[in-house]
């Protein structure tokens, strides 16, 4: 009975612990607990079979047996086509926030700096897009970049051009897709920086005389560095596992790991290879993906 | 009006975000099947649509899964956000911060990936679930709408006053009612636009839903990139004419229920800081 007593009163059974609990082992469960899984196939070898993939722990005889299996790792280690699609997803994602920030930045002191009335539409504005379909924004760009699409048409109808310039299918076409489709996800974490920013800082640079350049460069940017870091971040980590955009308005040459990982998965049922892409793709991110952490946090302690 | 570069930025910067969608309502009107070359106006395509039957099946099978997977959502994301703002620091919380930051910014390919290895393994284990598709859809788009409702909630619950629950408190009220009576209402905006944002996360996600869904549960977005695959089609612009009207009817809605609603509540305040 004291025992019962005693566990009933330990911080299990509080009321608080049961709130606590219940968002916990849901996250526990369907967030952390998978990629535990997904490293554990990593080390499996693919087999025909409903899962098609083999154990790594057996037991037989009495006999415990852990077959950990690096070689979906050694395979892409050794194949060029993984290397290159990991270095050119980094590339690619690296360039698209770069892109989005030297759009988003300016964008987002423009509405901070609105009168308040309207700060609050343009805020909208910006948002609204993605609140729309994420698929049909990519697929209105293949209506405008296709051979016979839109800028094609204009232009030749223009007598600018004479053969169509071949935009569709090409990274450059995925850099406009990632672009238009991240922007707003650049913008919201830079303005709302924005939005704390000490004025009279702002002021006192410009009374002491320096030029609005100045001002930019040393004063309201590096205040903003927080905002920087958090857009960035929330614009460089999906893309780099993009799949959508590079498949839709993508070529055959661009290599971007999202994809692969897609190919191995529904088109070569390979389980264990598309677990192992997963693990790496992971472990590049896993610093990026720790900082953003950070930065969210501190901000919500700082609220 | 003063020239500045970053006013024609903003500018030019929102021509971007709304020329390629503007160009798709227009042509959705479009007599041609050749969808970039204009030939009259039409309202044919959005006929079509209708007598899509595979098409209509998946919108309800969408519209079944966002309703559920939002509701539920909404109650673990604010149950996460309350006890991360309320019970600061307790054992564990900083790995309860990193699942609700992370999923924000997971490349879905992982997280579908993830999470279709986690119900195959489940189902090995204890049989369960015995086959994929909604439900399997559903638990997935809930735990990645969570992590969003929990953002949205989180800051409002760190910008609230929390004097009106201490006084509640003090007052005798059980924690219990004072979550129901104090701290519910004031974050209740929150709540709606915290569901209406999981709602279209979930309507919109196309790559986890492929991964965990089964046969006889495909989503409007799964039928959407198959036709979009094999290039532009008039239907799919007068499908994105339907869904950019909706949401832009519904948003500028809420903002505008959500100025009254503010606009009312200043006039409230400025009537008792007078009396």
């Amino acid at each position: 009975m004291e025992l019962l007593k005693s566990l009933r009163q330990s911080w299990l059974f509080r009321p608080r612990s049961g709130v606590i609990a219940i968002p916990y082992i849901w996250l526990l469960l369907f967030f952390l607990v998978p990629f535990i899984i997904v490293l554990k196939i990593s080390f499996a070898e693919t087999e025909i079979a409903i899962p098609p993939y083999t154990d790594l722990v057996t037991y037989e005889d009495n006999h415990l047996t852990i077959d950990l299996n690096l070689g979906n790792y050694a395979y892409l280690f050794n194949d060029d086509l993984y290397l290159t699609a990991y270095l050119s997803s980094i590339r690619i994602a690296f360039v698209s926030t770069l892109l989005c920030l030297l759009i988003g930045y300016p964008m987002a002191l423009a509405i901070s700096r609105a009168p308040a009335s309207t700060r609050n539409v343009l805020l909208l504005l910006v948002i609204l897009p993605s609140w729309t379909s994420f698929l049909i924004r990519i697929y209105a760009w293949i209506g405008i970049l296709k051979p016979n699409g839109y800028i094609n048409n204009f232009l030749m109808s223009l007598g600018i051009i004479d053969e169509p310039i071949i935009m569709l299918h090409t990274d450059f076409a995925v850099y406009i897709g990632i672009v238009y489709a991240y922007l707003p996800f650049m913008i919201l974490p830079l303005y709302a920086n924005m939005m704390k920013l000490d004025h009279s800082l702002v002021e006192a640079s410009q009374d002491l005389g320096a030029s609005p350049f100045t001002t930019l460069t040393r004063v309201i940017v590096p205040l903003t560095k927080a905002g920087i870091i958090a857009g960035c971040m929330l614009v460089f980590i999906p893309a780099v596992g993009e799949f959508v955009i590079p498949e839709l308005l993508g070529g055959p040459q661009t290599l971007m790991i999202g994809k692969v990982l897609w190919e191995e998965f529904f088109n070569n049922r390979d389980w264990p290879v598309a677990s192992a892409v997963a693990i790496v793709m992971l472990a590049l991110l896993i610093i990026p993906i720790m900082w953003f952490d950070r930065i969210q946090n501190r901000q919500t302690e700082e609220a | 009006m003063r020239f500045s570069f970053s006013k024609m930025m903003l500018w030019l910067g929102l021509a971007f975000l709304y020329a390629p969608m503007l160009i798709l309502v227009i042509y959705s009107f479009n007599e041609s099947r050749l969808v970039t070359v204009w030939a009259g106006f039409s309202t044919k395509w959005y006929g079509a649509l209708l007598d899509n039957q595979k098409l209509l099946d998946a919108v309800a099978n969408s519209l079944k899964i966002a309703f559920f997977s939002a509701t539920a959502a909404v109650i673990l994301g604010t149950l996460a956000a309350f006890v991360l703002a309320r019970f600061k620091g307790f054992k564990g919380s900083t790995l309860l911060r990193g699942m609700i930051t992370a999923p924000l910014v997971m490349p879905e390919v992982i997280t579908g990936l993830s999470l279709l290895l986690l119900f195959v393994a489940m189902a090995q284990l204890v049989g369960w679930p015995g086959s994929r598709g909604m439900t399997t859809i559903w638990l997935a788009h809930t735990t990645f709408c969570t992590a969003y409702v929990a953002v949205v909630v989180g800051s409002r619950l760190t910008e609230m006053d929390m004097s009106v629950e201490e006084a509640a408190q003090d007052l005798g009220a059980t924690p219990f009612k004072v979550f129901f009576t104090i701290t519910l209402p004031m974050i209740a905006p929150a709540l709606v636009s915290g569901w209406l944002l999981a709602f279209t996360l979930s309507l919109d996600d196309l790559v986890i839903a492929s991964f965990v869904s089964g046969p006889g549960s495909t989503t409007l977005p799964m039928v959407v990139f198959s036709s979009v695959r094999l290039g532009v089609s008039p239907e799919i612009n007068a499908l994105a004419t339907i869904i950019i009207g909706i949401v832009t009817s519904l948003v500028f809605a809420s903002w505008y229920y959500a100025r009254r609603v503010e606009k009312a509540r200043l006039r409230d305040q400025r009537a008792l800081s007078q009396s």
